[in-house]
């Protein structure tokens, strides 16, 4: 196991540049989650690591040693990639044990960590098969079983849940997670999906355009979120967003008039545009909220239903406020009416403010 | 008659039916075939009848026997054909199949400047008739002392074959996702390894089809190969098939003899390596 420094590490594509830069420490045995919408550069930070793509600048280093510009199989990493990359002409054995068949292993070395990490991934069975033969879940645990059996520095994974169904998606990420715990290795995640990464991940990487917007642990992402973007990337159903500028009496005038009081948590000067960012767990039905028992002051409003997305143990509501769709979540629900008026509470102790034009957010 | 009773024998009639088409169409296409192994058997008498004679009177190997039987007695230097043949055939397929494979890999997985208008080119190459090559080749090969040579021969027909080779070799290598050379470059092997261990096994129907389809162009083709040798030094086997001609008669027969010896081995080339044709081998590499 070792550590993964980035620093300021660039891609240029000829005139585009994919990654601007970015700078991370990845402690040893620790799992990042790299995270952003597609051509964020995530994927090409991934490659760069694993030495699939030249780097352009900047200095990569695994444990202690500057890895730049070394071939992949210098690097002592593993990958499991999106597509699963299984060799179709070869038997999940043969699979598992190519990298230690290309070392020079002999036999019987290859046979016995070849059973082991089939032990771990409980696929002893399917050690004589082929790939065509297996189905999308067992291709992606002998994708893993084959990163296992080379012993890595750090293990890198692109995006390898995509493919699967979400009943699958959700059993190998608790899979993934419990062999994470049970090798206690180094781990880098490339994903789409912010669930994978908050489940998943010590630590959340959130890339947009080729930079990092942020990086923290999940609680951190989600309950402090640096930007904008952030907020809105973090969180399903994502937060609600509203441009406003703040008043004299320390309120924030939405687009339409409506004024809320300004949180308390911020200190903005007037006429400032800001905006406003409230995920939907902190606007609620009365009696019907996961924090109604903090005893925070919350602003009430009654407001009309105008859809409402029942999930059994909850339901969304989608309202409006100030112009825009605002959506809530209920907890405990009851049936609702298409227009019906509900005492909505706005708990604004939990609320965002970012700058308008930065983005970035306003908490000291 | 119920409705599935009468669906299960129409079913059955149209099986039988497309068996019996099926079998037309392959003895229309296997008859010159036979056709050709039987005249080699029987007297050029029973051969050119008219009409035609279907049954065979009598069956001889007498053609077979003459053909070896050495200049001067009837025979040809049949020997020094097929040992030209081969070593041409083998070696231009050898060298096509190289270029090929290079080629097609490169077309196959790296960008450079002006990729397409490479690859338009050496298709266009393949638009000009052989037999429109072979008077500039005769003056080239005249003037370089190739005339008459197998070296000659074998740059004529690596030539021929490199632009099919190359194209029909990129198609397969496209086929292999390059995740599975990325895969195994992680898992440590160099690029060479990486191609060797995992692409070439993949692309081995595409290259396998190229090899045959450059053997066989090279081992039948008679319009370059009558213009470019002279001798018993290089003369292919379909060149040969002229000693059969004379100014006033041509020996059907022994034709016929000697056209059942180059279909031979053709025939074993194209057996041994369809094995290797099974397709659909990258199945299972990806997601699906």
């Amino acid at each position: 196991m070792a550590t993964l420094t980035l620093s300021s590490l660039d891609k240029k594509y000829g005139g585009f540049h994919a990654v601007k830069g970015i700078d991370l420490d990845v402690a040893d045995g620790e799992f990042v989650a790299l995270v952003g919408p597609s051509g964020c550069g995530k994927s090409t930070t991934l490659r760069m690591i694993a030495g699939l793509e030249d780097i352009s600048g900047g200095q990569l280093r695994i444990g202690d040693r500057v890895v730049n510009d070394l071939p992949p199989r210098d690097r002592n990493i593993s990958m499991v990639f999106q597509s699963y990359a299984l060799f179709p002409h070869m038997t999940v054995a043969e699979n598992m044990g190519f990298s230690l068949k290309i070392a020079g292993r002999d036999a019987g070395t290859i046979d016995t960590a070849v059973k082991e990490a089939a032990r771990i991934l409980e696929i002893e069975p399917l050690l004589e098969r082929r790939p065509a033969q297996l189905s999308g879940g067992q291709r992606q645990r002998v994708a893993m079983g084959r990163a296992i059996v080379r012993d890595p520095d750090v293990f890198l994974f692109d995006e390898p849940l995509s493919n699967l169904d979400a009943k699958l998606r959700g059993q190998m990420r608790t899979e993934i997670k419990r062999l994470h715990a049970r090798l206690g290795s180094t781990v880098v995640y490339v994903t789409h999906d912010q669930i994978e990464a908050m489940t998943l991940a010590d630590r959340i990487v959130i890339m947009r355009g080729g930079v990092i917007e942020q990086v923290g642990t999940p609680d951190e992402v989600f309950n402090r979120p640096a930007s904008r973007f952030v907020a809105s990337f973090i969180g399903s159903p994502p937060m609600n967003m509203a441009e406003a500028v703040v008043t004299a009496g320390r309120a924030l005038r939405l687009e339409d008039g409506t004024e809320l009081p300004l949180p308390t948590a911020f200190h903005v000067a007037e006429g400032r545009r800001v905006v406003l960012g409230l995920r939907p767990d902190d606007i609620y039905p009365e009696g019907h909220g996961i924090h109604s028992e903090s005893g925070h002051a919350v602003e009430s409003r009654e407001l009309p239903v105008m859809l409402s997305e029942p999930l059994g143990n909850e339901t969304l509501l989608f309202t409006e406020l100030g112009g825009q769709s605002w959506t809530a979540r209920m907890l405990n629900p009851r049936s609702v009416k298409r227009g019906e008026l509900l005492r909505f509470h706005l708990d604004l102790s939990r609320a965002h403010l970012f700058d308008a034009e930065t983005g970035l957010t306003l908490r000291d | 008659m119920d409705a599935n009773a009468s669906a299960r024998l129409k079913k059955r009639g149209s099986a039988w039916a497309l068996n019996v088409a099926l079998f037309i169409s392959m003895l229309i296409i296997c008859l010159p075939g036979l056709w050709i192994v039987l005249n080699s058997l029987r007297p050029t008498v029973e051969i050119m009848a008219k009409p035609p004679v279907w049954i065979p009177r009598e069956l001889s190997f007498d053609a077979y026997v003459d053909m070896f039987s050495g200049v001067g007695q009837g025979g040809i230097p049949v020997i020094s054909y097929f040992r030209n043949s081969v070593i041409i055939a083998v070696t231009s397929t050898i060298i096509s199949l190289a270029i090929g494979m290079s080629g097609g890999y490169a077309f196959a997985r790296y960008r450079f400047k002006g990729k397409s208008a490479w690859f338009l080119g050496l298709m266009l190459t393949r638009t000009v008739p052989g037999i429109a090559l072979s008077l500039p080749l005769f003056f080239l090969y005249a003037k370089t002392g190739l005339i008459d040579t197998h070296a000659g021969m074998i740059i004529a027909y690596t030539a021929l074959n490199v632009p099919f080779t190359i194209w029909l070799i990129d198609g397969f290598f496209r086929q292999v996702p390059r995740d599975l050379a990325e895969a195994a470059q992680i898992d440590g092997c160099t690029r060479w390894q990486a191609f060797w261990q995992v692409e070439f096994p993949l692309a081995r129907p595409g290259i396998a089809s190229a090899g045959i389809f450059a053997f066989l162009t090279s081992w039948n083709e008679f319009a370059l190969a009558s213009q470019l040798t002279r001798s018993t030094d290089s003369k292919t086997l379909p060149v040969g098939l002229l000693d059969y001609t004379a100014e006033f008669t041509i020996d059907w027969r022994g034709m016929c003899a000697l056209a059942v010896v180059m279909i031979i081995p053709a025939l074993l080339l194209t057996y041994a390596v369809q094995k290797h044709l099974v397709s659909g081998l990258t199945s299972g590499a990806i997601k699906g």
